[in-house]
């Protein structure tokens, strides 16, 4: 069954085709769109079926042998991050069907998120670096598209800023791969694992390094993050989840995926320097995120500075910050994309996403409340929730290796990461409404919403009182990287 | 002739990069395709240069002796309809944006985050900048 290998490509590719040909009945396409997110869902669940025993899926395209061929290869690390993918995907699309600033309807919407899901999932799986090129450019193009839209004046304006910094990222990372084929003369991750020990030390770090930084744009290190918050603001709540949740990830795969598997052992200096990147993009970010008061602008800054923290896991280049990582990107896509959501149904609750104009929630539903303690307080890393054993993890390895100064930056960027999830309480919960006129609006439609936001927060549920299922999985993916 | 392509790719770089310093956005979108194709070449240049002869590996032979890679090539075309693609695009997304924001001065263009009018406290959001409230309801 090693052809299951190329679903998690060609399933959003093909509900993409579908929901654009049927694109002129919106109620036909909405079920096109969630039946293809079942069905994705489904192949990621039986991939991780696969892996779980151990093996590892590879699939070689054209009939070529092994270092020629384009290959698919599914590992555990691969499976996982194709699994988070689809249950993103499959919250999206049900949250599309509420109320709750979901854009303008446009029909194109859907093939756009499909992309998407296809670039993200086509980037997890490929064992190619051109192909991962490739699908990088799927990924831009199509959020390109979903930035742009809703054609409203600020989203004009975001688009721009995102294509123009994140088409320079990308450039880049063509040039990098130019750079890797050309001192190497393999583009296949197997074959480059092998060859890369022949060039030269100094030629090898300048490539190299250049290959991560374009990985880091992609992923909003510091100091090359601005595109982010710059435009994710600007994107109707559902496609922000989605976004927010999965793209600056598939960039930390590609990091972790070069530095910590194919090119293993790194030069450690890069790992060095991805240590003092990863310290100062957790506090850059939870600074931008302490200033602002517009909930999707804070979590925006928030975005980038958890990427701080998965990334200090590839920094610390061992077996357990490499396990980290992968439990800190799963446990962060869920608790960060919800995190959206729950801001999204309080702006359709409030009439705002500005703090400053809205209020009152406690009162008029205070089981909401709930809801949004789980992920805030998940983000913080507050026990027994997940993001708790994530940093944990994290900060385990830190101390173990001695990095004292990275483990401080963490702990204080945790209790500014702590003041801002109590910013949205205290404003959006628990002073009162700024008009004293206001009441809920009774003619919502936000049972889809509930649905979604309750479901992950579900998963997050699981993940916090279950995370050794988790932990042994993230131990065994990190155990086979860079084994070859 | 690497040094006459290397020099080909430092000037097209050179220029791109200059043209994406611009505050002119219509002169960004420009810029970007010329770094693009800037990298284009560079990316050809990874698979030898020069030789001129068919990239065919002669009958009873296992190695392509002498001439250049064609891989390569083949990636840069890959490239290039991609770029393609992206430059389409942003020509009609910086052509909508002069349009609907009435400048083509990057500094002037605002909207989605507008400068803060109070020294501590970051701006208000312009309503017309925001999704409607309350929503119309999808079609």
């Amino acid at each position: 069954m090693s052809a299951l290998a190329t679903a998690p490509a060609i399933v959003p590719l093909a509900a993409a085709a579908l929901v654009t040909v049927v694109r002129s009945r919106p109620a036909l396409q909405q079920a096109v769109a969630v039946v293809g997110i079942l069905v994705l869902l489904a192949c990621a669940l039986a991939l991780l079926a696969q892996v779980l025993t151990g093996e590892t899926l590879v699939v070689a395209f054209g009939g070529w042998p092994a270092p020629m061929a384009i290959e698919f290869v599914v590992d555990r690390t691969a499976a996982a991050l194709v699994v988070i993918t689809a249950l993103m995907g499959a919250a999206a699309i049900v949250f599309l069907a509420s109320d709750a600033d979901v854009g303008n309807g446009h029909p194109l919407l859907l093939p756009l998120l499909f992309g998407v899901l296809a670039g993200a999932g086509g980037a997890f799986v490929t064992g190619d670096l051109f192909n991962l090129y490739v699908w990088f450019e799927v990924m831009l193009i199509c959020a390109l598209g979903l930035l742009a839209i809703g054609g409203r004046v600020d989203q004009l304006d975001a688009s721009f800023k995102y294509l123009a910094l994140n088409l320079l990222g990308t450039l880049l990372l063509l040039f990098a791969v130019a750079a890797v084929y050309g001192v190497t003369g393999h583009l296949n991750f197997a074959a480059l694992a092998a060859a890369a020990p022949a060039v030269a030390p100094g030629l090898w770090l300048a490539v190299l390094t250049l290959l991560t930084l374009a990985f880091l744009v992609k992923a909003g290190a510091f100091p090359v993050y601005a595109w982010l918050p710059a435009s994710y603001h600007t994107l109707p709540a559902p496609v922000l989840a989605l976004v927010a949740g999965l793209l600056t990830k598939v960039g930390i795969y590609a990091v972790l995926r070069t530095l910590g598997d194919v090119f293993s052992p790194a030069p450690g200096v890069l790992h060095e320097l991805l240590g003092w990147v990863a310290a100062a993009t957790m506090l850059f970010g939870v600074l931008g995120a302490a200033y602002h008061w517009d909930m999707r602008r804070i979590l925006a800054f928030h975005i980038i500075s958890q990427v701080g923290y998965i990334l200090l896991g590839i920094a610390l280049a061992s077996a357990a910050g490499y396990a980290a990582t992968l439990f800190y990107t799963l446990h962060h896509i869920i608790v960060k994309a919800n995190l959206f959501l729950i801001a999204a149904i309080i702006w359709r609750l409030t009439g705002s996403y500005d703090l400053r104009r809205i209020g009152g929630l406690y009162v008029a539903r205070p089981w909401m409340t709930l809801l949004l303690l789980i992920p805030a307080l998940s983000l913080v890393g507050i026990p027994p929730l997940s993001g708790f054993w994530a940093k944990l993890l994290l900060l385990e390895e830190a101390i173990g290796q001695g990095r004292v100064v990275w483990t401080v930056v963490a702990l204080v960027v945790s209790v500014l990461t702590l003041y801002s999830m109590m910013k949205i309480w205290m404003e959006a919960f628990w002073k009162r409404h700024p008009d004293p006129d206001w009441q809920p609006p009774v003619n919502t439609r936000l049972g889809p919403a509930w649905a979604a936001t309750v479901g992950l927060a579900g998963v997050t549920v699981w993940i916090s009182l279950y995370p050794q299922a988790l932990l042994v999985y993230a131990q065994a993916a990190a155990a086979t990287l860079g084994g070859r | 002739m690497i040094w006459a392509v290397a020099a080909a790719v430092w000037i097209t770089l050179a220029s791109g990069v200059y043209l994406c310093l611009s505050r002119d956005v219509f002169r960004v979108a420009l810029g970007l395709a010329v770094v693009g194709a800037g990298v284009n070449l560079a990316l050809l240049a990874s698979g030898r240069l020069g030789a001129g002869l068919p990239a065919v590996v002669p009958k009873g032979e296992q190695l392509l002796v002498g001439a250049s890679n064609p891989l390569p090539q083949a990636l840069v075309l890959t490239a290039i309809v991609i770029g393609f693609a992206l430059v389409c695009f942003s020509l009609a997304l910086v052509l909508g944006l002069i349009r609907d924001a009435g400048t083509d001065d990057a500094l002037e263009l605002r909207a989605a985050e507008p400068v803060p009018g109070d020294e501590v406290k970051p701006p208000q959001t312009d309503p017309a900048h925001a999704p409607d409230w309350p929503p119309e309801g999808r079609p």
